[in-house]
């Protein structure tokens, strides 16, 4: 870890005038990974412009019944929290199955959107990375690569986002709100995270010197039918192997409207509108599940260690469609998949 | 009531005895011994050989006594090494080696000592003196043949996460800065860390299994085969405590240091010799441990340069290393291990081939036994055992919790069961068949073997007798549910020990041994065992460990030393009750004029006779009467050297697991773990103890292993978000049996220990089970979903 210099901001435009002046310092809010990167020397910012004072902590309505979300609001806030709790169970139950209690208590909504990838190489200096050291090259592609992507890969990258939340927030169609020199602006959640291609040290469309303010659920939570399902190598406390977010609408035996999103499979949440095309309209049943499944992974390569996810997420979309449609969501207290 | 002297706890120890036992028939107290309301009401494993230490009272062995460091623990009072301060402490930090071999070409230190607040960087090329020989190297459990690894010695690099310097700063925070602006030129050389590519040039190793019969022979002709082979990761320890070491600069060249280790004594010897000091000169604290599994068993490199930065700066140092330093360490060996058995179509033995290839460093030669464990569990009239390393560019592979046999017992009770399979016979009616009454290594037979009622007792509370036999025909819901169950064993050993008690005349006892406690609870059955042997309650007594300035113990591991220090403390208090007894004898008028020593005992803070206990003197009368304040003993307890029998613990273990049937995801549900381990000391530390075995045997089964990129040769997952242990969702009904096993030839005390048998047998158990519940034999751990996918 190097020696840096802390600040605190006092209000979004403070923060915003701060990062501008120093572009290698860092906003830091709940650092349950900034720090731990940065004890790796992974993350070497020259300082942290702290902004966890900053008031963006509420959880409130929006005109339109959707929810708008501060960016300083706890993970675990957020997942007890009445209005999501009720109204988008599918995020409750995805904040709940990632990290440990302490963690989300200490994580931002913001934060969590930044989370950085697991991939060993990347935590690792001594090996190349060209997330971490562009144009080092990939260790991973090649190397022990268990964990990592299956869709949306390059030549340069093929590391995951390991957020749980985040699939859940690209499932409903969140909208993210920065600020930044340029003032204010709003991005499509699905336009957040970003694709690695041959810059895979961009992990996502904010502008530098941006700061998240807010994320915006629209009015639609699917309350009803729902499940997020997290594969992963034990029980609790793992990052996802592959984790599915699945909700519909559903009129008497039809889908109506559908949003299917995978965590672990690639370098953002991954969505697929010709998917959920693929159940729109059609009988809330096995095989159109598995049409769905199979349209999602038409693309879906395996690397030497991580072949087994595209088997294990085709039956697992299968598995959290079904959930979702006869509302047996799957809970992250009693660790038996239903 | 009858307290003869009521200035020391006047009625301790009765209330203490009501609340443990539960039972006390009332005409018990004062009566200088228990007595239960009905015999079979006593504890399971009181005292019952007929000779002189177990004819004493036992208030609290036996008894589910809770930690008496439990507070200090809970509280924080309990100081681990990197927290002991002192004035003028400096702080230090690792630099590692990125490449796993070659050759320090340049150190450049110029930034990091231009960081205000660096005092100093110690490379191969600047450190202060260190010992030239392997012999100055090596540590009382050092491997016989090799040079022990010398950490900042020469510019040779053997591994990846190898020290090769150390800044030395004001703070923690800018020595760890410090050390990220190290600039190391390396000359590279081609190194090797998979063991598969170095497997045909393992070298066998002389173990003492001896082969007997023609195995070979007897495989090919047996009625029904099994051959496989079954492969372990290189695991690692991951206490929670790291590794840390505070050397504090005593002046005139003198120094303590409070190190994390399970044996002060061999990490003093062995830092005098290394740094060419008087045992006067150097001294090693440490009083609690977080854990060390056998991590802390060989001293450490952290010391050593604890007390290297404290040479060169005159002054105290403190090095506490990083979670990924921690994996620069030892490790259990990755291991491959084949099994061949053959057997009549009756289900016994005929033929016991097991062959291990275990890793070891370039630089020395570990091994354990892995193989020899058949042996001591199956008749056999033929068996063959061959124990191979292989050499990688690793740090030196060293003792984790059982060594050699978790990964052995693994592979051997996983045969076992595939052989039960073939031979359609229930896997415990399978080894009921080849059960041994004999260690066939030694051709001897065993102190106590209460295995079979583990097997029964075993199946009884996990209720096997509804098993049904055929894989994939259990279920609940969405989920394959599978039995399986596995043998442990280990060994019971014993080492000799020393123990001072001083015992003043106020009734109260300080009891001093230099040996560690990891956590298993050391402090807390010692305090049982002085309290029993010197009749006084356990409140009286004050255990002092972890200090090299106290009497010798060996190093704490291999499930010695509970046996070990208990009969150090034993020997000791019957020297103290000598004592007692000459002082008692001389008031006038002593009701114990005539009395024999034998005949006597101390009970109740009273110098006692068995044979009518209204003969008595309080040990304070006795000490007041004959002008001592204290009475101070020392004595060293040796075990007899006794190869007529084989000393060993076992266990039967049942598991349940439910497998997802699309998904593969696997969840231990049901454990119980039913063991025989001769007097059980401490019910409630000895309950944890072998629960926290089983967990460690989930771990093992589905979550552990060190994973190497082997074109780099290091590890990619240094860290415990990514080297999976079980966490509380894994681990969910574990059920502990102690099966009842007097042992009268063993020693006095009747113990064995069972440190390492908790973990013996699960990995098999739980492997067993996943073959049970999907019909899928997955040989190589840890068993993951994408290996449950794969295999056939």
């Amino acid at each position: 870890m190097i020696n840096f210099q802390y600040a605190r901001a006092n209000d979004v435009a403070d923060a915003v005038r701060m990062i501008a002046t120093d572009p290698t310092a860092k906003f830091i809010a709940g650092g349950t990974n900034l720090i731990d990167l940065m004890k790796e020397d992974v993350e070497r910012p020259s300082g942290l412009i702290d902004i966890s004072r900053l008031p963006l902590k509420g959880v409130e309505e929006t005109s339109d019944g959707g929810v708008r979300i501060g960016a300083l609001v706890p993970n675990s806030d957020l997942a007890w929290h009445p209005l999501i709790e009720q109204r988008y169970p599918l995020l409750r139950n995805a904040i709940l199955a990632g990290a440990s209690q302490q963690l989300r208590n200490m994580a931002s909504t913001g934060g969590n959107l930044l989370q950085r990838t697991r991939c060993a190489y990347f935590y690792d200096i001594a090996t190349p990375c060209n997330k971490r050291e562009p144009g080092s090259g990939c260790s991973a592609i090649g190397g022990i690569n268990r964990i990592h992507a299956i869709l949306g890969t390059s030549e340069s990258c093929i590391a995951t986002h390991p957020s749980d939340m985040c699939v859940a927030l690209a499932a409903l169609d969140a909208k993210v709100h920065v600020t930044g020199p340029a003032g204010e602006r709003v991005l499509a959640f699905t336009d957040f995270h970003r694709l690695p291609d041959s810059s895979p040290q961009t992990d996502t469309n904010l502008h530098p010197n941006e700061l998240i303010t807010a994320v915006e659920l629209p009015a639609k939570g699917f309350p009803a039918n729902y499940s997020y399902l997290k594969i992963r190598d034990r029980l609790s406390y793992a990052f996802a192997l592959v984790s599915i977010a699945a909700a519909m609408e559903l009129e008497g035996g039809t889908i109506g409207e559908a949003r299917l999103a995978l965590g672990g499979v690639a370098h953002k949440p991954w969505r697929d509108s010709a998917a959920e095309s693929a159940l729109r309209g059609q009988p809330a049943n096995q095989t159109t599940f598995e049409q769905a499944a199979d349209i999602l992974l038409r693309d879906a390569r395996g690397y030497e260690h991580n072949t087994f996810k595209i088997d294990l997420a085709r039956r697992g979309i299968v598995r959290t469609l079904t959930q979702a449609a006869q509302a047996t969501p799957q809970s992250q207290s009693d660790k038996k998949i239903r | 009531m009858v307290c003869h002297d009521g200035n020391w706890a006047p009625g301790l120890g009765i209330s203490r005895r009501e609340v443990l036992t539960g039972t006390v028939a009332l005409g018990a107290i004062g009566s200088g011994r228990p007595s239960y309301a009905d015999e079979t009401q006593r504890p399971a494993t009181a005292l019952r050989q007929d000779n002189q230490v177990s004819k004493s009272m036992t208030l609290y062995i036996g008894t589910p006594t809770s930690r008496v460091d439990g507070r200090a623990k809970v509280t924080g009072e309990a100081k681990y090494a990197g927290e002991f301060n002192t004035s003028g402490l400096a702080y230090s930090s690792v630099v590692e080696s990125t490449i796993p071999k070659g050759r320090i070409v340049r150190i450049d230190t110029s930034d990091a000592l231009r960081v205000e607040g660096v005092l100093d960087v110690l490379t191969h090329e600047n450190r202060p003196r260190m010992a030239g020989t392997d012999q100055a190297w090596k540590d009382d459990v050092a491997p016989e043949e090799g040079s022990p690894f010398r950490p900042l010695y020469d510019d040779k690099i053997m591994f990846s996460g190898q020290p090769i310097a150390l800044v030395l700063a004001e703070e923690w925070e800018i020595a760890r800065y410090a050390a990220s602006l190290v600039r190391v030129e390396y000359e590279k050389q081609a190194f090797v860390t998979d063991l598969y590519q170095q497997r045909d040039q393992a070298f066998v190793v002389k173990k003492p299994d001896k082969p007997h019969g023609d195995a070979g022979r007897a495989f090919a002709a047996a009625a029904v085969r099994h051959e496989a082979e079954y492969f372990i990761p290189t695991e690692h320890h991951n206490p929670m405590e790291l590794f840390a070491s505070t050397a504090v600069w005593d002046g005139d060249d003198k120094l303590t240091v409070y190190d994390k280790t399970q044996g002060v004594q061999n990490v003093q010897r062995y830092l005098c010799s290394v740094f060419n000091k008087k045992s006067d000169d150097l001294r090693v604290i440490s009083p609690y441990v977080g854990g060390a599994f056998g991590a802390g068993l060989r001293p450490q490199y952290e010391a050593v340069l604890a007390v290297l930065g404290a040479l060169a700066l005159e002054r105290s140092v403190r090095l506490v290393l990083t979670r990924r330093q921690m994996y620069g360490l030892g490790h259990r060996p990755a291991t491959i291990e084949r099994l061949a058995l053959g057997a009549k179509a009756d289900g016994t033995l005929d033929a016991v081939t097991h062959e291990a290839i275990a890793v070891t460093s370039q630089f020395e030669d570990f091994s354990r036994n892995d193989t020899g464990w058949a042996a001591l569990l199956y008749k056999s009239a033929n068996a063959k055992y061959v124990h191979r390393l292989a050499r990688l560019d690793v740090p030196t592979s060293c003792d984790m919790r059982a060594p050699g046999a978790a990964p052995g017992v693994y592979a051997l009770e996983s045969a076992m069961d595939e052989l039960a399979v073939a031979l359609k016979i229930d896997p415990v009616e399978l080894r009921l068949r080849c059960y041994s009454d004999r260690d066939q290594n030694e051709g001897v037979p065993y102190t106590s073997k209460q295995l079979r009622e583990c097997y029964r007792q075993g199946a009884v509370a996990f209720g096997w007798d509804k098993r049904s036999a055929e894989p994939r025909s259990m279920r609940d819901g969405s989920e394959l549910v599978g039995w399986g169950m596995a043998t442990g064993v280990w060994e019971a050993l014993q080492m000799p020990a020393a123990a001072r008690i001083v015992l003043t005349a106020n009734g109260h006892a300080e009891v001093s041994c230099a040996a560690s406690d990891i956590g298993t609870g050391t402090y807390t059955i010692l305090a049982q065992v002085a309290a029993d042997m010197l009749g006084l309650p356990i409140e009286n007594i004050s255990i002092k460990l972890g200090d090299s300035s106290l009497p010798q113990a060996p190093v704490e591991g291999g499930s010695w030393m509970a046996a070990s220090a208990s009969h150090a403390v034993a020997t000791t208090a019957q020297e103290v009750r000598g004592e007692l007894l000459a002082l008692a004898k001389a008031m006038k008028g002593s009701p114990l004029a005539d009395a024999k020593f034998e005949d006597t005992m101390l009970a109740d803070g009273k110098v006692v006779s068995k044979q009518d206990a209204s003969r008595a003197v309080s040990i304070t009368d006795a000490m007041r009467h004959g002008a001592v304040d204290r009475i101070e003993k020392e004595k060293t307890n040796s075990f007899p050297d006794d190869s007529s029998h084989a000393r060993n613990t076992h266990s039967a273990v049942f598991a349940e697991v439910k497998v997802d049937e699309q998904l593969g995801v696997i969840r231990v549900t049901r454990v119980v773990s039913a063991t025989a381990a001769g007097r059980i000391l401490n019910t409630k530390t000895a309950h944890s103890q072998i629960m926290g075995g089983v967990v460690w045997g989930i771990g093992m089964a589905l979550h552990e292993e060190t994973v190497f990129d082997h074109r780099f040769g290091r590890i990619m997952n240094a860290n415990i978000a990514e080297y999976h242990v079980p966490v509380n969702a894994d681990v969910q009904d574990i059920k502990v049996v102690f099966v009842d096993e007097p042992d009268t030839i063993i020693n006095p005390l009747g113990i064995k220990g069972l440190g390492e048998i908790g973990i013996v047998g699960v990995a098999a158990a739980i492997a067993n089970a996943v073959y049970h519940a999907t019909g899928k034999r997955v040989r190589d751990l840890p068993i993951t979903l994408d290996k449950l996918q794969r295999s056939t």
